[in-house]
């Protein structure tokens, strides 16, 4: 039983995170709506950013900037790598969100010239538009 | 990091994230999606990744509402599921 | 289709938590991913870069080729948005105001305009009065986030933030402007042509960094190049600080244009 209880403190993270990207992939697949499979995609990344973002926890770090005199007689103390969060995953992934931002605002004037010209959002009505053609 | 907040943050998340696609308006969708993005900004927070936390703040929350609205206003809040 | 995508979405979901047994355990200090490259990084980092925020110094330093290629997808898709929607046709119908009767005018006939100024101004078709609240508030407020925006970037490699976020927030002070006044405000005060001037001037400045710095006999953006320049003193820090500026003025000018181009349909002439 303590084994069980261990695995779930370790891993209930994890788990959440997969939900929350099943929510995604689920609004990207099953949603009629394009605005609606958009949110989809966003959550879906924001999912995965914090995946990784995770992944560069450590228990007992603090957050990753040098603690002392900005730089002046900080280079003299000693640092150690356990004591700061692992800076890596968070400049990926810095890097991630601002594209992801980048990618939203041209899909979305997308959305509004695919309105201007069917006068719909939505996929069925979409295909019906399209095959009348 | 404490877990308690950690847990109340991560379902708060994920009850935004369903019901931020499963509201029947586009606009409700707008704001749900704001705060989402508000609550995962915060779990970044507490986890210690200040400068993805404070991207998060400033674009998701932020401008990426904003995009939203604004396309939402060109175009319809309709939406059938 | 909604029952295939579930199904569909089960499976992947049930293959990943199957993975997640192979992961190791949430907040190991111990775990692969920081271990190897990241000790580096965060014991060395200091001492090479000069920046106490290891995320800036990795991000504008170890990584600056990769931030540059950031920038300019950022800037490629404020591009691909005026590409999209930019209409340069011009409105059929105008709307003016008189403004001491407050009296609409709707003028029908393309060729026949009124000149706006004392007595008339230019109006949108679906006009409501501002109000006075938001209007005086955001006039107060908007200066003091354009601050703390510069605030942000020039503090990039001390505390959070950086370009990036500076830009963002540059950015929405000025869709705040256009939100809490009207459209034409913003457009007449930030022209098309200053913001474009503006977004490529932001990638240029970080190429420009970068090109210099081996026209001085170094690397591409190695920013120790310039020490004969600005003096040895954190020149790295002040190297970062540059490429900083060239991103926030990338992002603040491609945030209003995606914004002005959405709100608008195009034609910059009423929004929001």
């Amino acid at each position: 039983m303590p084994e069980l209880l261990d695995l779930i403190v370790d891993k209930y993270n994890y788990w959440l995170y997969i939900v929350l990207m099943m929510i995604g992939l689920y609004a990207m697949i099953g949603k009629n709506n394009l605005i609606k499979k958009l949110v989809g995609m966003n959550i879906f990344q924001t999912a995965i950013i914090l995946f990784y973002v995770s992944i560069g926890y450590k228990k007992g770090a603090t957050i990753p900037i040098i603690q002392g005199d900005h730089g002046h007689g900080a280079a003299d103390a000693v640092i150690k790598a356990a004591d700061y969060i692992n800076p890596l995953p968070h400049v990926l992934m810095l890097t991630a969100i601002v594209v992801s931002v980048a990618t939203f605002g041209v899909a979305m004037a997308l959305c509004v010239k695919i309105y201007q010209r069917y006068q719909t959002l939505e996929e069925d009505e979409l295909r019906m538009r399209l095959s009348e053609k | 990091m404490s877990w308690p907040i950690d847990l109340v943050i991560l379902t708060f998340v994920i009850f935004c994230a369903i019901a931020a696609i499963s509201v029947r308006d586009l606009l409700g969708t707008a704001i749900l999606f704001g705060a989402y993005s508000f609550m995962m900004c915060l779990l970044w927070a507490v986890m210690g990744a200040v400068d993805v936390a404070f991207t998060e703040a400033s674009v998701g929350a932020g401008v990426s509402t904003v995009f939203f609205v604004a396309a939402v206003f060109r175009t319809s809040r309709r939406t059938k599921d | 289709m909604k029952l295939v995508g579930f199904i569909i979405v089960c499976l992947t979901g049930g293959l990943l938590l199957y993975g997640t047994g192979e992961l190791p355990a949430w907040g190991d200090p111990n775990s692969p991913a920081s271990t190897h490259l990241s000790d580096d990084y965060i014991t060395l980092a200091l001492e090479q870069t000069e920046a106490p925020n290891l995320v800036t110094a990795v991000l504008a330093d170890y990584r600056g080729f990769d931030t540059m290629f950031e920038t300019a997808v950022v800037f490629c898709a404020g591009l691909a948005c005026f590409l999209l929607l930019r209409d340069f046709r011009p409105k059929k119908d105008h709307y003016y105001r008189h403004v001491p009767t407050g009296v609409m005018l709707h003028v029908k006939n393309e060729a026949r305009t009124v000149r706006t100024g004392r007595e008339f101004e230019d109006m949108d078709r679906e006009w409501v009065p501002s109000d006075t609240i938001i209007k005086t508030v955001c006039r107060i407020l908007i200066p003091f986030i354009q601050i703390y925006a510069l605030y942000v970037v020039a503090h990039g490699d001390f505390s959070p933030g950086g370009g990036f976020q500076g830009g963002v927030i540059f950015g929405s002070s000025l869709i705040l402007l256009a939100i809490s006044y009207n459209l034409k405000t913003l457009v007449k005060r930030v022209t098309e042509k200053f913001l474009g001037v503006f977004s490529s001037l932001g990638v240029l400045v970080y190429v420009g960094i970068g090109a210099i710095a081996m026209a001085l006999g170094g690397n591409f953006l190695d920013y120790g190049k310039y020490a004969p320049i600005f003096g040895e003193h954190h020149i790295r820090a002040l190297g970062m600080l540059g490429v900083e500026i060239g991103v926030g003025m990338a992002v603040t000018a491609v945030m209003v244009i995606i914004y002005i181009n959405i709100v608008s349909e195009g034609r910059h002439d009423e929004g929001l």
